[in-house]
């Protein structure tokens, strides 16, 4: 883990578009932990050894991210709060509360982790100050109608997708919101890597791949089942592919051009709850019920033992 | 050590006091703790710290604040938040309670003022006073008496003295016999002022028997009745100590158990002190017999049974109880109007009145009618429909409300002024009548706004009955007379000039809102045919039936909504914020179409909602943004100030029922047609004063949108049978315009509206057209019948209108660029437009749309194959991406439609962004569906 602190310095340059908030997420039911690490010289290694557990006193967390350079992380859930830990020596930093009554769903740091960005179910999206003592989020984003169940950030955006069923763009350089109608309760969002698009799951079990400026529609992805569960969906490390969970335990490869399903990866005999691609390689953690899975490439040597 | 260190020692400055050593054994003293500490002065005496504001140590005289002799400090007050609280010190806080007793410097006790006390000294006292001064033995010593003058004595002493009244008399009719047995007895108290020197008393004839007819015996004496409580545990009429007796006391006083008030006259057994003298000293039952008391023989036994009444027995006649024990009075009231003989001196100017008092008289009270219901029965509140309207008429018949005829006004309803011009009285010249005249020249223009306003409320008012009888008599429109009978209604008085106050519902139209002004103004005048002569003759039939429609449902809704809320409610003299929400300027859009636009997978303007959003400077900053709107202070979605508790801020308004047909009637305004349409700022763009208005207009559409059955009965109608009028009707609108079109026809693809037409059988979009739809079918033959032979009619009625329906059906196809174009911009309010696609033109459109299609599906084309292509060249990802970028923003550009693209979106809210959205929404409402 403290090695990985060296190297991400490099997250922070400005001109890398292709930097990962979600270090490492947490999944509150089911307890498992992922982590990507840092591409390294000698060779990668996945974090295998518990180093610690924080007993965040926040019953069922929902979201937990690292900040930019991983000596800090957040996580919220049930209790209407965000806390900031550190990590490593498993200290309470801050709590953030003022998500009124509803819980919290998903947190976000932003690029350079002077903004946390918290997405509840009280239908706001509050950016909190890192860098002042301030009590009170610096803005409230109220204009979704319904809870919200994903924010993502980039260098100028935040998109949050809401279960209103619509995604909402907020595009601080411009001062514009872009809100775009899908219909149905809007699961997990993010961004393309090249920044030009974004990938909507939503509960009517399909992805579609929006124009990030136009909104149209580029792809849609059907094929797995995702109607009930806050299922994760993310683009693989060169956008070639659409990977997302499914509540019949599989995960779900689909071309990103063709929008043909490439892949249909079983998993486990649960619901996929959560995934996430790692930035550079072909790399994929899943989680699934209480564990975790990485997957890497046939062609992948095993160094360590990864399953 | 000290031995070693000597000289070192005195080298050293020495601070502080040392330490003591510690005797071996003994511990270390324990610090005092901080609560304990006391701080004392140089004397050793506590020094009381008043705090660090108030004093510190030493506060007020020898530092006595605080404490029971000195003054309390008061608590300090920041001045910074309420300054303006000064508190002014008035004498009394100054004085303590000496001051305020009875005989310091401002006494707070009632007393007799010198207003009311009686200048004349006491005469008699006088008179003893000189007496006693030529007796004494040293002529002129009452100097000392001078000193000592007399208590004041009221004006009511006075009064009753001069009235022959004296002290120590009862007040009222002498009598002619003396009733009490009343032996002159030291032991009598006497009540009232000072002993006087021999009074009534004094003539007292000891005997009882011998009465001469000629004396009359004043009144005795009443006590007051005593009302204090008790409060004591004492048994009744205990007393412990009394320093009255002490004084000048008797003692063995009678019990009497039963008459409280008058003590010591009842001494019909014969007192046992009586013979005793006075005694001195204090005694009660309390004490034993004082040192003063020359008899000690009665210690012990005090109480015997003599002292209490041993049977009850009529009280005696003439006791006192005048006044107290009222039934008495009554009683022998015979008797005291025999016995209204005022024996004494009669006031100069006063004579003894020769009957008593009369009675109140008790009136009993009115009668009620027979038909009198003590509960208010409500007539049931029936809505103003074109259905029930015959049952209002009903109603409001039953209820016996007046009609409105300016003849037949009560007087009640007639102020002064307007009786005084009925009698034919000149008006009143000269000062000032109302309180208005002193009114301010500001203040009387509001008044005379709130005035008009109220005036133009009763027109509307009037105006709603018009919108029900016109509404009834629709179907007969060739003959509108018949449904304006009751037009007839006139208020008195009407010739002010109507200003249409603040509710303009067609500000934006100012030739229509002139038109409905003058309307009002026609209503209010109870002219027969208000809407008739106010309209453009000029106009189509149908246009301005649906002119007719909407100034009457204008005027209604205006009442209903606006005016009768602010009868009861007055404006803020402050700019107050609390009766007003801020709330978003933009919403988002009904979801309805965006369900179907998602359904046919038509992502992109027809999903997409753009809003101006201003984050936080803070954010921006975090964000390492420059930040958009510099000079905005808002943040968020910008808002608007409403109306807290409008409807409007909670409901959303169904546009799909009402905007397209709206904006349609607003284009048929020729005044309107021109370049700077394109630049009409949006309704939310308003002042804050034209906010409530939007509320309003917003109102207007969505009952309008309910409303159903006009626009429901012309649009099969026209759609049917005469499509060439419609088409003449969008010619006549199209001409002037052409310039804009250029360009347009071109977006939505075919299966759009196949998708629309296929899905919206089982999407409603509002219900109540459907309903009115069905029902409405088997009627139509007659009704177009009726139409029919109305459009004759209005043909031979106006030339122009009839020119515009002729059939003239040339190029129809600009008109449908036209519609899009306005629709995009702004949301209109007026009637619905029936719907202008007739089949030929609806062709006409679909050939563009098809071009789009095409369009579109080579635009996919060419993103696949760039994609397959970027596939393949994977190497140079970003590059490609880059390019692929490119090749879709070039191909925007290149092809006529204009996407929006996200930079310039701000500058370019361009006039054809939505219009496919605008175009569902028209076609959703279509009715085809029925074919």
């Amino acid at each position: 883990m403290e090695d990985n602190n060296k190297v991400t310095p490099k997250r922070g340059f400005p001109g890398q578009k292709t930097s990962v908030q979600a270090a490492l997420r947490w999944r509150g039911r089911e307890g498992g932990a992922m982590a990507f690490p840092e591409p390294k010289p000698r060779g990668p290694e996945l974090p295998q050894k518990r180093l610690k557990t924080l007993d965040c006193g926040q019953r069922a967390v929902r979201a937990v991210r690292f900040n930019v350079d991983g000596n800090y992380c957040l996580t919220c859930g049930s209790d209407k709060t965000l806390k900031l830990w550190s990590p490593l020596r498993g200290t309470l930093l801050r709590t953030y509360s003022g998500h009124g009554y509803e819980k919290v769903n998903t947190v976000q740091f932003n690029e350079e982790a002077t903004v946390i960005l918290s997405g509840s179910i009280d239908s706001t999206i509050r950016c909190w100050d890192c860098r002042s003592r301030r009590p009170d989020p610096i803005q409230k984003l109220d204009e979704a109608k319904d809870g919200i169940s994903s924010v993502k950030v980039s260098d100028h955006e935040v998109l949050a997708g809401s279960v209103d069923g619509r995604v909402r763009r907020y595009d601080l350089r411009m001062g514009h919101l872009f809100s775009d109608y899908v219909g149905s309760p809007i699961t997990c969002t993010c961004f393309s890597r090249d920044g030009q698009c974004t990938l909507v799951s939503s509960l009517d079990s399909t992805l579609r791949l929006l124009d990030k400026d136009t909104g149209e529609l580029l792809g849609e992805y059907t094929g797995h089942k995702n109607q009930e569960y806050k299922l994760d969906c993310c683009l693989s490390e060169r956008d070639t592919h659409v990977v997302s969970c499914s509540e019949d335990g599989k995960v779900f490869f689909w071309d990103l051009v063709e929008g043909a399903l490439a892949l249909a990866l079983p998993v486990g005999p649960g619901v996929v709850q959560s995934l996430a691609y790692h930035p550079t390689e072909p790399c994929l953690l899943t989680a699934v019920g209480g564990s975790i899975q990485c997957w890497r490439e046939e062609t992948y040597k095993a160094e360590d033992g990864t399953g | 050590m000290a031995a070693l260190d000597g000289d070192s020692d005195e080298d050293l400055v020495s601070y502080g006091t040392g330490l003591e050593l510690l005797e071996e054994g003994e511990r270390p003293k324990k610090p005092i703790p901080l609560q304990d500490q006391t701080v004392r002065d140089e004397k050793g005496r506590y020094k009381r710290f008043h705090g660090a504001f108030s004093g510190g140590f030493s506060a007020g005289y020898f530092n006595t604040v605080g404490s029971k002799e000195g003054w309390t400090p008061s608590s300090f007050v920041s001045s910074r938040q309420n300054r303006a609280d000064k508190s002014v010190f008035g004498p009394e806080d100054f004085m303590d309670e000496e001051d305020l007793s009875e005989f310091g410097i401002a006494p707070k006790a009632i007393v007799t003022t010198d207003d009311f006390a009686s200048k004349t000294k006491d005469r008699i006292r006088e008179k003893a006073r000189q007496l006693a001064a030529a007796t004494a033995p040293i002529p002129g010593a009452t100097l000392l008496d001078d000193l000592i003058t007399p208590a004041k004595l009221s004006v009511g002493f006075e009064l009753l003295r001069k009235m022959g009244w004296k002290e120590g008399q009862g007040i009222g009719p002498r009598v002619k016999r003396r009733p009490r047995r009343q032996k002159p007895d030291p032991g009598v108290k006497i009540y009232g002022c000072a002993l006087p020197p021999g009074g009534s008393e004094g003539s007292e004839e000891e005997d009882d028997d011998y009465l001469p007819e000629n004396v009359t015996f004043a009144p005795k004496d009443v006590t007051p009745v005593d009302f204090t409580p008790k409060d004591n545990v004492h048994g009744l009429a205990y007393k412990g100590l009394d320093p009255h007796q002490a004084l000048f006391g008797t003692s063995g006083e009678h019990v009497n158990l039963f008459s409280g008030g008058p003590e010591g006259t009842n001494n019909l057994l014969g007192d046992v002190g009586v013979n005793k003298g006075r005694k001195l000293g204090i005694s009660g039952q309390a004490f034993g017999v004082g040192a003063l008391e020359e008899e000690d023989d009665d210690i012990y036994a005090t109480e015997t049974l003599s002292k209490y009444d041993t049977i009850l027995k009529d009280e005696e006649p003439g006791d006192g109880l005048y006044g107290w024990t009222a039934p008495r009075q009554y009683k022998n009231q015979k008797e005291s109007e025999k016995e209204l003989r005022y024996i004494g001196k009669i006031l100069d100017g006063f004579s003894l009145a020769s009957k008593p008092l009369s009675s109140k008289k008790i009136y009993p009270p009115p009668e009620l009618p027979r038909d009198y219901r003590p509960v208010h029965y409500f007539r049931p509140v029936v809505a103003a429909t074109s259905e029930n309207s015959h049952l209002l008429q009903v109603l409001s018949e039953s209820a016996g409300k007046p009609t409105h005829d300016p003849g037949t006004h009560s007087r009640h309803q007639l102020n002064a002024s307007k009786r005084g011009e009925l009698l034919g009285e000149t008006p009143i010249q000269g000062a000032p009548t109302s309180v208005l005249e002193f009114l301010s020249e500001k203040d009387k223009e509001r008044l005379k706004e709130m005035k008009q306003a109220t005036d133009l409320k009763a027109a509307q008012l009037k105006a709603r009955s018009l919108a029900q009888n016109a509404s009834s008599s629709r179907p007969q429109p060739s003959s509108p007379d018949v449904g304006h009978c009751s037009w007839h209604m006139a208020l008195s008085g009407g010739t002010a000039p109507v200003r249409a106050s603040n509710f303009k519902p067609f500000a934006k139209e100012p030739e229509k809102q002139k038109r409905y002004e003058e309307f009002l103004v026609n209503v209010k005048r109870g002219q027969k045919d208000a809407l008739e002569c106010c309209l453009d003759p000029s106009m189509t039939e149908w246009e301005r039936r649906r002119e007719r429609d909407e100034f009457a449902q204008a005027a209604l809704l205006y009442v209903s909504s606006h005016s009768t809320l602010s009868s009861r409610f007055t404006h803020a003299k402050m700019e107050d914020d609390s009766d007003q929400v801020e709330v978003p300027r933009d919403q988002e859009n009904d979801v309805s179409d965006k369900q179907s636009a998602v359904k046919m997978k038509l992502f992109g303007k027809l999903t997409r909602d753009t809003f101006e959003w201003h984050p936080d400077k803070l954010l921006c900053k975090r964000f390492n943004v420059p930040d958009p709107y510099p000079s905005s202070t808002s943040v968020g979605l910008p808002r608007v100030k409403r109306d807290k508790y409008s409807v409007f801020n909670f409901l959303t308004v169904p546009e799909t029922a009402s905007s397209p047909a709206t904006q349609a009637s607003s284009e048929n305004v020729p005044q309107h047609q021109g370049p700077d349409k394109s630049r009409k700022p949006s309704r939310w763009d308003t002042s804050k004063q034209e906010k409530k208005e939007d509320s309003i207009s917003e109102f207007l559409s969505l009952a309008r949108s309910k409303v159903g059955p006009p626009k429901q009965e012309s649009s099969p109608l026209v759609n049917k049978e005469e499509e060439h009028t419609m088409e003449s009707v969008s010619d006549k609108v199209n001409k002037g315009v052409d310039s804009q079109t250029e360009g347009e026809g071109s977006r939505p693809s075919m299966d759009l509206f196949k998708a629309i037409f296929a899905s919206s059988s089982d999407e409603k979009s509002s219900s109540s057209e459907d309903e009115q739809g069905d029902s409405e079918d088997d009627q139509e033959g007659t009704r177009e019948a009726d139409v029919k032979g109305s459009q004759e009619t209005d043909l031979v009625e106006t030339s122009s209108v009839a020119q515009a329906s002729e059939p003239a059906p040339q190029e129809p196809a600009p008109f449908f660029p036209i519609q899009k174009i306005q629709i995009d911009e702004r949301e209109e309010f007026g009637p619905q437009l029936p719907p202008v696609f007739c089949a030929n033109a609806r062709q006409k459109l679909e050939a563009p749309l098809k071009e789009k299609h095409k369009k579109n599906k080579e635009k996919h084309k060419t993103k696949k194959e760039h994609r397959r292509k970027k596939e393949k060249k994977k190497k140079h990802r970003k590059h490609k991406h880059k390019g692929k970028q490119k090749n879709k923003k070039s191909e925007k550009s290149s092809s006529s439609e204009s996407t929006d693209s996200s930079d310039s979106q701000s500058d370019e809210e361009g006039a054809a962004d939505l219009s496919p959205q605008e175009l569902l929404r028209r076609l959703k409402r279509l009715p085809l569906r029925r074919q």
